[in-house]
């Protein structure tokens, strides 16, 4: 029997409580129009959401996953090396899974034709990024650290330097799209959209740490970003 | 013990360079013979358009096979190719988006009984700090859609009316209403 959720549309229930951050989150202005309000309707578990897309798209070319050779010449910006693995909620490799990520560029500024932020666009960066993880559920890009950018959000709003993920997982009901933060930056007691993840925990698992063995000499700074899906691997597809 | 969830963020405003670069609106060619065409849009809770939002859809063949190793119940395959069940949509055209697919077979339910045809949907969008999941499921399915485990657990007939395409002269139509009067109904998902 299908129940209704309690306490209106808060938000699915991930894992533990309080994961993700609720659909109405009025600092968040944009959240006041577009967060559902009525409750949630529980979706038992199915073939409909334990199945989903192995990943959406075409063949991934080599450069996909360099977002600093996707030019004629090379952007400017601190190089980084971002990498990690994708693991499910028994600690076991996403295996073989699309990545999609993007970003501003050094300046702060999005290729986004609708970005109005008076930053210079950097003709050698497009921002967009993508990979598959491999058997371990290792994923690997080389890109330049974004930088911070004002956005309308309320006066002197700003968001902290950030990469956008987006995530398939093994099964519909693991589909995820996040962002991963840096360390240390000072914009996130001011950020919203960072703050709307309640739990202190929670927010720790978006901040990406500095990662020295990552880190290639006289090239590229390396971060470590880990992320855990929803989903285990006790479904059906353990039985053949 | 287990790893603890990474938390969602919103897709923000700027995905569509990285997202949605490739056209995956077509699930099949709009010439295929068992051809169907899904069509709506994204409103607000002030009854706005919105513009900026990615759609995306989970599907089954014809035969209620999902494209997926924890399905293999039937055959995969749609005219001897494979048919991936996955699609995407943006709505910069003024919060509409649209979909070329082929009307899924049905798949089992939680109690071995068949579920209804229907579409798993994703939305994506500025505002929205985690998706929101819903339904599609078909008007000429009367007799199916009564008896879905889904849609008869919801009491209120007008909330089910939004999980049900309208026929309007061969396209589908299932607009989306985010917030307010007419909300489409919305899942979570069953631990």
């Amino acid at each position: 029997m299908v129940q209704q959720a309690r306490g209106g549309a808060v938000g699915r229930r991930r894992g533990v409580d309080g994961v993700d951050p609720p659909y109405l989150y009025p600092d968040y202005k944009a959240t006041r129009l577009r967060a559902p309000k009525e409750p949630l309707i529980i979706l038992p578990k199915t073939l409909s959401d334990t199945t989903g897309p192995a990943y959406g798209r075409g063949p991934i070319g080599e450069l996909d996953s360099d977002l600093t050779r996707q030019h004629a010449g090379e952007p400017l910006g601190e190089r980084i090396i971002v990498t990690g693995r994708v693991l499910n909620g028994d600690g076991r490799p996403v295996r073989n899974s699309l990545i999609e990520v993007w970003q501003a560029n050094a300046a702060g500024r999005y290729i986004h034709k609708l970005d109005r932020h008076p930053a210079p666009l950097d003709p050698n960066f497009s921002g967009a990024g993508r990979c598959l993880t491999d058997n371990d559920g290792r994923y690997r890009f080389t890109t330049v650290k974004p930088g911070a950018y004002p956005w309308k959000n309320h006066d002197n709003s700003w968001r902290p330097a950030h990469i956008h993920f987006s995530l398939f997982g093994e099964a519909f009901r693991s589909r995820l799209i996040t962002q991963m933060y840096f360390p240390g930056d000072p914009l996130f007691e001011f950020d919203p959209i960072f703050q709307s993840v309640g739990d202190p925990k929670a927010q720790q698992r978006m901040i990406s740490s500095f990662d020295l063995e990552t880190t290639e000499p006289e090239w590229a700074l390396g971060y470590k970003f880990d992320i855990v899906l929803e989903g285990r691997n006790a479904t059906p597809m353990e039985n053949h | 013990m287990s790893p603890e969830l990474t938390p969602s963020q919103t897709v923000g405003p700027f995905f569509h360079d990285a997202l949605l670069d490739e056209d995956r609106s077509e699930l099949v060619s709009p010439d295929h013979l068992k051809a169907i065409k899904i069509e709506g849009t994204v409103y607000d809770g002030a009854g706005d358009v919105v513009p900026d939002a990615m759609v995306e859809i989970w599907q089954a063949n014809p035969s209620g096979r999902y494209n997926h190793p924890a399905d293999d119940r039937h055959d995969l395959s749609l005219d001897g190719e494979t048919f991936s069940g996955f699609g995407r949509s943006g709505t910069a055209d003024g919060g509409k988006f649209s979909f070329v697919t082929v009307k899924p077979g049905p798949v089992h339910g939680p109690d071995g009984r068949p579920q209804a045809p229907h579409i798993m949907v994703s939305v994506f969008t500025r505002g929205l700090l985690q998706r929101v999941v819903t339904r599609i499921y078909f008007p000429d399915e009367v007799e199916r859609n009564a008896t879905d485990h889904v849609l008869s657990s919801i009491e209120d007939p007008a909330v089910r009316e939004t999980l049900v395409a309208r026929d309007e002269g061969g396209v589908l139509r299932f607009d989306i209403r985010l917030q307010g009067e007419g909300q489409t109904a919305f899942f979570e998902f069953e631990e």
